[in-house]
C-alpha cells in the first residue's frame, strides 16, 4: 500500500469538503484490498464511519430507507427490511461471506458497482432511488457501466430508498470461491409493474425487459417459457464463458420467480 | 507522518502511534506480540486473520488499524479464562477440528460470532456461518462437528459430550 493521509470527519459537510483531493472510505471491502494490490493509490482517505448520520433503516409501508454507511449483517438481520422486502434482506444475508457483511456496506457496494455485486441487482429490480448530498439518482439512471455510475466526483452517498414490492425474490449463482455472483437475477412485481434485473452477467446490472413483459401478463414461472438472452457482451473469465453466463440467466430468473410466488 | 489510535484489546486499552497503512493485524501481530491472529492470504479470501471488533467477526487484514479508533478488539488470545479453555477452543481439540491449526484462530472466532447470533444452528447454517473461513486440511468435517459440539454445550445441553 502506498501511503496516504487518513481522516475521520465528524460530520457530512466535512466529509464533502475533503472530497476533491480524497476519496471516501466506507467499509472498505474493495478499497483496501485493490489498494493493497495499489491498482489504486490514493493520496488521501476519508473515513465515513464517524457520521452515525449515514448509518440505519428506516421504514413504513411504502418504502424502506437505507442508509449508505448500514453493513449488510444490519439489513440481512433487520426485523422491518425481512418483513417489508424479505428478498432484499436475503440478498443482503448472502454476499461475500459473514465476516465480509459484518464491515461492507450498501453505499459503498453501490458506489464501486462491481460487475458481479448483488446489491446494483436489487437497486434495478426494485426501482430504488439514491440519495447524494445534493440530490436524487433514480436506479435506472445511476448505473452507467463497469465500476462506473451517474455520481458526479465527491458526490457521496447518504441513503438509498427501496419502494416495497408487492413480491420480489432474488436468486444467484455464486462463485464457489468467492460468492460473488456469476449471474444473479431480482424479480420484483412492483406497484409501476414487474421489473427484472440481472447482475454478474455484464459490464454492470442491466433489466431484461423481454422477461419483464412476459412476466407482467402472468408472474408464473411458465411465462418465461422459451425466453433466453443472446450473451452479446456478456462477461467470460476463468469462472465462465459468457455463453455459459447467458444460460444461467434464464434458469436464475425462473428460480426467482419460482422463489418470490413462495413467499 | 502517524496517527494515534486508542482502543481495547483483549479487555485492555492500548494506544499507538501507527502509519495509517497499518492494518488491525500488523498492529496485533507487530506492535502487540499478539501473533495468535494469523495471516494466511492477505487478499481477503482465507480468513486466517478474524478477529472481533465491537462484538462481530472480521477480517483484520482488510481493516487499518486507524479505523478501529475507539473499538473493542477481542483475539484467540481473548477467549480463554486463565488456563480453561473456551468452549469452542476446547470443541476443536476434542472433535480434532484442526490439523496443522493455521486456519483454527480465525475459524474459531468466526464460529463463536456465529453462535452469538445463532445459538443453535443447523449443519447448513454452520457451513454458511463459515464461508469466509478456509481449511485446507481438514475437508470441513470434523470443524462443523465442533462448533455443532461447542454450541449444544454452550447451550448446556445435557446430552452434550
Amino acid at each position: 500500500m502506498h501511503p496516504f493521509e487518513y481522516l475521520r470527519p465528524r460530520d457530512l459537510a466535512a466529509a464533502v469538503g475533503e472530497s476533491a483531493t480524497g476519496n471516501y472510505l466506507a467499509g472498505g471491502m474493495t478499497l483496501l484490498p485493490s489498494m493493497k494490490l495499489r491498482l489504486t493509490s490514493p493520496e488521501k482517505l476519508i473515513d465515513l464511519s464517524g457520521l452515525p448520520d449515514l448509518v440505519g433503516i428506516q421504514a413504513d409501508s411504502a418504502a424502506v430507507v437505507i442508509g449508505a454507511m448500514t453493513r449488510h449483517a444490519e439489513v440481512a438481520a433487520s426485523a422491518e427490511v425481512r418483513r417489508l422486502i424479505p428478498a432484499l434482506a436475503a440478498l443482503a444475508g448472502g454476499i461475500g461471506d459473514p465476516l465480509v457483511r459484518n464491515r461492507g456496506t450498501l453505499g459503498g457496494s453501490l458506489a464501486t458497482n462491481d460487475p458481479a455485486a448483488d446489491y446494483p441487482g436489487a437497486l434495478l429490480g426494485l426501482g430504488g432511488t439514491v440519495v447524494t448530498d445534493r440530490r436524487e439518482i433514480a436506479g435506472d439512471e445511476f448505473i452507467t457501466g463497469m465500476f462506473s455510475t451517474a455520481l458526479e466526483p465527491g458526490e457521496l452517498i447518504v441513503r438509498v430508498k427501496f419502494p416495497v414490492a408487492r413480491r420480489a425474490a432474488y436468486v444467484k449463482f455464486p462463485s464457489p470461491a468467492s460468492r460473488y455472483a456469476m449471474v444473479g437475477v431480482f424479480v420484483a412485481e412492483t406497484a409501476t409493474g414487474v421489473r427484472v434485473a440481472v447482475t454478474g452477467a455484464a459490464a454492470c446490472a442491466f433489466r431484461l425487459t423481454a422477461f419483464e413483459a412476459a412476466l407482467q401478463k402472468a408472474f408464473a414461472v411458465e411465462s418465461l417459457e422459451g425466453l433466453g438472452v443472446s450473451g452479446d457482451g456478456y462477461n467470460q473469465d476463468l469462472h465462465g464463458s459468457a455463453e455459459y453466463r447467458a444460460s444461467l440467466v434464464p434458469v436464475m430468473a425462473r428460480r426467482a420467480v419460482a422463489a418470490a410466488l413462495a413467499r | 507522518m502517524t496517527v494515534d489510535v486508542s482502543l481495547q484489546v483483549n479487555g485492555k486499552a492500548v494506544s499507538a502511534a501507527v502509519d495509517p497503512r497499518t492494518l488491525l493485524v500488523e498492529l496485533l501481530r507487530q506492535q502487540l506480540k499478539l501473533t495468535g491472529t494469523h495471516v494466511g492470504c492477505d487478499t481477503s479470501q482465507c480468513g486466517a486473520c478474524v478477529v472481533h471488533v465491537d462484538g462481530r467477526a472480521v477480517k483484520s487484514c482488510t481493516m487499518l488499524a486507524v479505523q478501529a479508533e475507539g473499538s473493542s478488539v477481542v483475539t484467540i488470545e481473548g477467549l480463554a479464562q486463565g488456563n480453561t479453555l473456551h468452549p469452542m477452543q476446547e470443541a476443536f481439540r476434542a472433535c480434532h477440528g484442526l490439523q496443522c491449526g493455521f486456519c483454527t484462530p480465525g475459524m474459531i472466532m468466526s464460529a463463536v460470532d456465529l453462535l452469538q447470533r445463532n445459538p443453535n444452528p443447523t449443519e447448513a447454517e454452520i457451513r454458511h456461518g463459515l464461508e469466509g473461513n478456509i481449511c485446507r486440511c481438514t475437508g470441513y468435517q470434523n470443524i462443523v462437528r465442533a462448533v455443532s459440539t461447542a454450541a449444544a454445550k454452550m447451550r448446556g445441553d445435557s446430552a452434550a459430550a
